[in-house]
């Protein structure tokens, strides 16, 4: 009999292909980040951060990468000068 | 007191209204004592479903805004003398109600009903704060279907930051016959998925439609499939254990026999 599932390109069920793209689809949606909450984020790390050394606030960016199975924070803060007082520590 | 349980799903058009409707009789006909609260404001359909239509004369914003007290505005159902509903407004627009207005509402009917279930509107914006703002439980309804078990994620996550402790999955619209050729998302797959724990499981049922045309629950009826899965969850719901079933078709040789024969 004329197979529906061939017509797909597929031997297996398209439940397995439900399946897999809804891990990624979940994983995904589960570590997405707001733009408030990035926000919050740098200007927690501005706070620490300034405490040592003078940094060049308008250079500094914090990014959310995400490939298929990792999400990673990437963040470059440009340095103008340590501050005096922390040299001796 | 009682307990105040949302039924959510993110997603519209899963079966929300259908849950809500079906688990409430269930209840009452257990002997408890339940109020429906139609949630979804601007667009009211508990009423329908429960052939109570013809009977609405005060709604949640008239209670909300003080126009009528809710033992006014309540309707008692036609079959179930311990089921009410409070029906939802039908032109306002919902952001004539607070999520702090319907906790007060929620919790005045929690010292009344042993029951309260809000029937949430779709989507995740006020209407939804609304909803869940009065609730201890969530009932998260999800089909076997990649769009719904995404949303139903987020709904889950949104839930879990307003602090629900107890949220649980019903899944709707099974099609046993499509999960064993594997062309559908199985059970252990959705709660695997959603890592939340199941309520229930509801086969498609063409008793669905049937039973919404008419107006009466189809828990009423234990000889519908979908009629018994929604008195399961019922039963749960208080406490019982009540063993999952996956609706799936007896077709074993034997079966087959019986059924030529007009045995079964």
């Amino acid at each position: 009999m004329f197979d529906l599932r061939r017509l797909w390109g597929g031997k297996r069920g398209s439940k397995t292909q439900a399946k897999e793209r809804l891990q990624l689809i979940l994983i995904h949606d589960r570590s997405s980040l707001s733009p408030e909450l990035l926000d919050l984020i740098k200007q927690r790390i501005l706070d620490v951060l300034t405490e040592f050394v003078e940094i060049d606030e308008q250079g500094l960016a914090i990014d959310l990468e995400q490939t298929d199975d990792t999400s990673a924070l990437i963040t470059n803060i440009p340095i103008k000068a340590v501050r005096r007082n922390t040299r001796v520590l | 007191m009682g307990k105040a349980i949302v039924v959510t799903s993110g997603k519209g058009g899963v079966g929300k209204t259908t849950t809500t409707a079906n688990i409430g009789a269930g209840l009452a006909a257990l002997g408890q004592k339940v109020a429906l609260v139609d949630a979804d404001i601007g667009l009211r359909n508990l009423d329908l479903f429960m052939g109570l239509e013809n009977r609405v004369v005060y709604h949640l914003v008239d209670v909300i805004e003080g126009r009528a007290t809710w033992k006014k505005a309540i309707i008692r159902d036609k079959r179930l003398e311990n089921l009410v509903l409070l029906p939802s407004a039908q032109v306002r627009d919902k952001d004539s109600v607070t999520p702090r207005q319907m906790k007060q509402l929620v919790d005045e009917l929690k010292q009344e009903f042993d029951f309260v279930l809000l029937d949430c509107p779709a989507g995740i914006e006020r209407g939804f704060k609304n909803a869940v703002a009065g609730a201890d439980q969530a009932i998260v309804v999800v089909n076997p279907e990649v769009s719904s078990v995404r949303d139903a994620d987020r709904v889950i996550g949104l839930l879990e930051a307003e602090e629900i402790k107890c949220i649980q999955l019903v899944v709707n619209r099974l099609k046993p016959s499509m999960v064993k050729r594997g062309e559908m998302l199985a059970i252990k797959d959705i709660v695997d998925l959603l890592a939340i724990d199941l309520l229930g499981i509801v086969p498609e049922d063409e008793g669905i439609v049937i039973s919404s045309n008419r107006g009466e629950p189809i828990a009423l009826n234990q000889t519908m499939k979908a009629g018994q899965a929604f008195c399961n969850i019922s039963r749960r719901l208080m406490g019982d254990e009540i063993p999952f079933v996956d609706w799936q078709e007896d077709d074993s040789f034997f079966s087959r026999l019986k059924k030529l024969f007009g045995i079964s």
